[in-house]
């Protein structure tokens, strides 16, 4: 049997060639949502908020200022400690970027836009969230300096430990979605009446715990302030980030934001409806492909929605102390978890039957 | 009796297991150090500290890396010279550096200043300690973390520091005391701009109660970290706010019979019985709303007058030694001023600067915390670099 014509590895070239977009769409969207992330809430929200302007001059109030510091940091020499053990060093932001990637494949922005529409959506965001780790212990063993590797260290501790309030956070939604596919669960959404009002009914009202967990245990995913502790410049200077400069810095950069931008956006998928606007049926217009368009707007709205409210948290307080830390995901945050589950079956149960 | 071959030998591999065993303990743990160059210690000062895991065993501070001798200095300039070097040592408040030295060279000659000098040195001197512990306040919280507060404390002392820059013609370095009054008057219409300026920090300290005193975090981070009790603070020669957070109530501003005018004023001193980070943080808090309270009440009640003494146009200090202290923003400030009669400046001058006392608690402190708490100890006790090594 002769492979089909047109084949690459005895693979039909059209797979190739969708492949070939859904990754280059995910490349592209991961760094620009990082960009957005930046420009409206690192440099303007926080200057806003701290009585200042933030950047003015590059691009119309400032807009370009992202795209000025990339640059910037792309020129910048690409220096390697002399201790360090060079190859890790250079692989570990790869490695916490090629997590922040992976989360983008799972995320629908429409009803069919969707780079991988796996069945079990939310396992896997989750799952390859918490791979970053393995690149934030990477980054603070090479650069064989002792304040990353304390930084490296607590980063460790901290995201084994949120991952777990972070799943369970979700497993309520999962629970009354019926489906672990991110477009099932905001069909779900859509669908979902809450004291048989339709159109509005989010699962951030039923499961409103679970949002706030999920929020919680976000911002710890993305070390962001209440949790730094890991990079906490005031005393570990920049923690796993120390060492690194220019390049490779930018991708650490960027695997932050881009962090940030997609669990914020798991975060409106899960509990705010994904990319379903409520008082619109499914069809947009009349138009069975009106959502398709309007969809990913919709998404990015409830997205910086989510973000500005992590952002402001990250703005407004101190950081807890390590152990202060651990005793709120373990004495907390688990033990709430669990009770929204179980209050989520039991109300489940009642009332269906 | 003379020492044998044998008791020497016992001597030296004595001696010689004693560094054995101090090197497999030193083994244990891990160094770090912690500046010069770290974003922790306000400048340079070094801490070197024994970790084992994130606990301390052992800390070390090494002061000295912006030592510029200015006790030496002042040796070979004159007594006019002299405030400008001294504005340099605590240099978020520099006025309050002159007001001491300025005073000893006065009690030297047997001159007073006239009360109206008296009054503004003394509003200088609180705005100086605005200017000082407001950034304190906010600083505070970076180094938790929270790096919000700080830029409200950078943009309300600029109003204190408007204020100092219009009457005394410099921001952070006045150089505005002159042995027997002062430079100048105040401008014209500056006890009514300052009501502004004070409304502004006495607002900024609310929002700080808001932000910070208020926060769970912040609370859970500073209450009962790096306790200080009172007769450990007495040992180690504590003053200022960081004496008077571990219940000792003692302020020179009033405990001391000066010639400046706290005492028209009608004001109280905070103390704080926990010692800990937090109380010295609600401390300088309070102090800081004091301080807006005494200056308004200093130029609602100011004399009219001349504000310089008859000081002859060369000035000749006699022979004699003075001692003079004052309650600096950071905490006691004294200078000993030991003149030779002759024409030049002093023949010596031993400064006594707060901060350096306040530090040399730390080696105690620091034992058995663990790193984060490192940090809002060293911010809490606030010291200022210039104001160690000097």
């Amino acid at each position: 049997m002769s492979p089909v014509a047109g084949s690459v590895f005895g693979i039909h070239a059209a797979y190739w060639n969708t492949a070939l977009l859904k990754t280059l769409a995910v490349l592209i969207v991961a760094p620009t949502g990082a960009l957005i992330i930046v420009y409206v809430f690192m440099f303007k929200m926080m200057a806003h908020m701290q009585s200042r302007l933030g950047p003015m001059d590059v691009g119309p109030h400032g807009t370009l200022q992202p795209v000025a510091e990339a640059v910037k940091w792309l020129q910048k020499e690409d220096v390697f400690p002399a201790r360090a053990d060079s190859r890790v060093f250079a692989l570990a932001p790869l490695v916490v970027l090629v997590s922040t990637f992976l989360i983008y494949v799972v995320i629908p922005v429409s009803p069919r836009a969707v780079a991988a529409d796996l069945d079990t959506g939310v396992l896997f965001a989750l799952a390859v969230s918490s791979l970053s780790v393995i690149g934030v212990l990477m980054a603070g063993w090479a650069s064989a300096n002792k304040y990353s590797l304390m930084g490296a260290l607590r980063a460790a501790g901290q995201l084994i430990a949120y991952e777990l309030p972070l799943v369970l956070a979700v497993v309520g939604v999962v629970m009354q979605a019926g489906s672990l596919n991110l477009n099932t669960i905001v069909l779900a959404q859509a669908h979902f009446k809450l004291f048989g009002v339709g159109g509005i009914g989010f699962f951030a009202i039923p499961q409103f715990v679970g949002l706030l967990l999920f929020l919680v245990a976000a911002q710890a995913e993305l070390t962001q302030t209440p949790f730094d502790m890991p990079i906490a410049e005031s005393e570990l200077v920049a923690g796993y980030l120390t060492e690194y400069t220019g390049f490779r810095f930018l991708l650490f950069f960027i695997g932050e934001f881009a962090t940030a931008f997609a669990l914020a956006a798991l975060a409106a998928t899960l509990f705010l409806g994904g990319w379903y606007f409520p008082g619109y049926g499914l069809h947009w217009g009349g138009l069975a492909w009106g959502r398709q368009l309007v969809g990913p707007a919709v998404l990015v709205a409830k997205v910086l929605i989510v973000a500005f409210f992590i952002f402001w948290i990250r703005f407004s307080f101190p950081r807890f102390r390590e152990d202060q830390l651990q005793a709120f995901a373990w004495k907390f945050l688990i033990p709430l978890a669990l009770v929204n589950i179980t209050l989520t079956g039991v109300l489940k149960v009642a009332v269906h039957a | 009796m003379s020492v044998t071959e044998h008791q020497k030998s016992v001597y030296i591999a004595g001696q010689a297991a004693d560094a054995r065993i101090s090197f497999d303990i030193e083994a244990e743990g891990m160094t770090l150090n912690l500046g010069p160059q770290h974003p922790a210690t306000h400048g340079t000062l070094r801490i070197v500290v024994r970790l084992d895991g994130e606990q301390v065993i052992w800390a070390d501070p090494i002061p000295g890396y912006m030592h510029r001798g200015y006790e030496k200095l002042c040796e070979v300039r004159d007594y006019a010279q002299v405030t400008t070097l001294i504005n340099r040592i605590d240099w978020l408040g520099s006025f309050a550096n002159e007001v001491p030295f300025i005073l000893a060279a006065e009690e030297l000659m047997g001159i007073e200043a006239p009360p109206r000098a008296q009054y503004i040195r003394t509003v200088l001197f609180e705005m100086a300690r605005l200017a000082n512990v407001s950034l304190f306040l906010g600083d505070m919280g970076v180094q938790l973390g929270a790096i919000t507060p700080v830029f409200y404390a950078f943009r309300d002392r600029e109003f204190v520091l408007n204020l100092i820059e219009s009457a005394t013609g410099g921001r952070f370095h006045p150089n505005f005391d002159r042995i027997g009054g002062l430079k100048d008057d105040l401008p014209k219409g500056w006890i009514e701009e300052s009501k502004g300026a004070l409304e502004r920090i006495r607002s900024f300290c609310d929002q700080m109660e808001d932000l910070l005193v208020g926060n769970i975090i912040f609370q859970e981070r500073t209450r009962g970290i790096g306790i200080i009790p009172r007769d450990v603070a007495l040992d180690y020669g504590m003053s200022g706010a960081n004496a008077r957070a571990s219940g000792i109530d003692w302020d020179l501003r009033r405990d001391e019979a000066s010639p400046l005018a706290w005492k028209h004023a009608d004001w109280k001193v905070f103390t704080h019985p926990d010692g800990d980070s937090f109380a010295r943080y609600w401390v300088r808090l309070q102090e800081v709303r004091e301080s807006t309270r005494i200056i308004e009440q200093l130029l609602g009640g100011l004399p009219a007058g001349p504000i310089r003494a008859k000081v002859p146009a060369r000035i000749r200090v006699p022979k004699g030694e003075a001692w003079v202290h004052t309650e600096n923003p950071l905490g006691e400030m004294g200078y000993y001023v030991v003149s030779d009669g002759s024409p030049g400046g002093p023949f010596r001058c031993k400064i006594r600067t707060p901060s350096f006392s306040n530090i040399s608690v730390v080696p105690w402190l620091l034992r058995g915390v663990y790193v984060p708490d490192v940090i809002t100890i060293l911010a809490s006790l606030y010291f200022i670099l210039g104001d160690i090594d000097r």
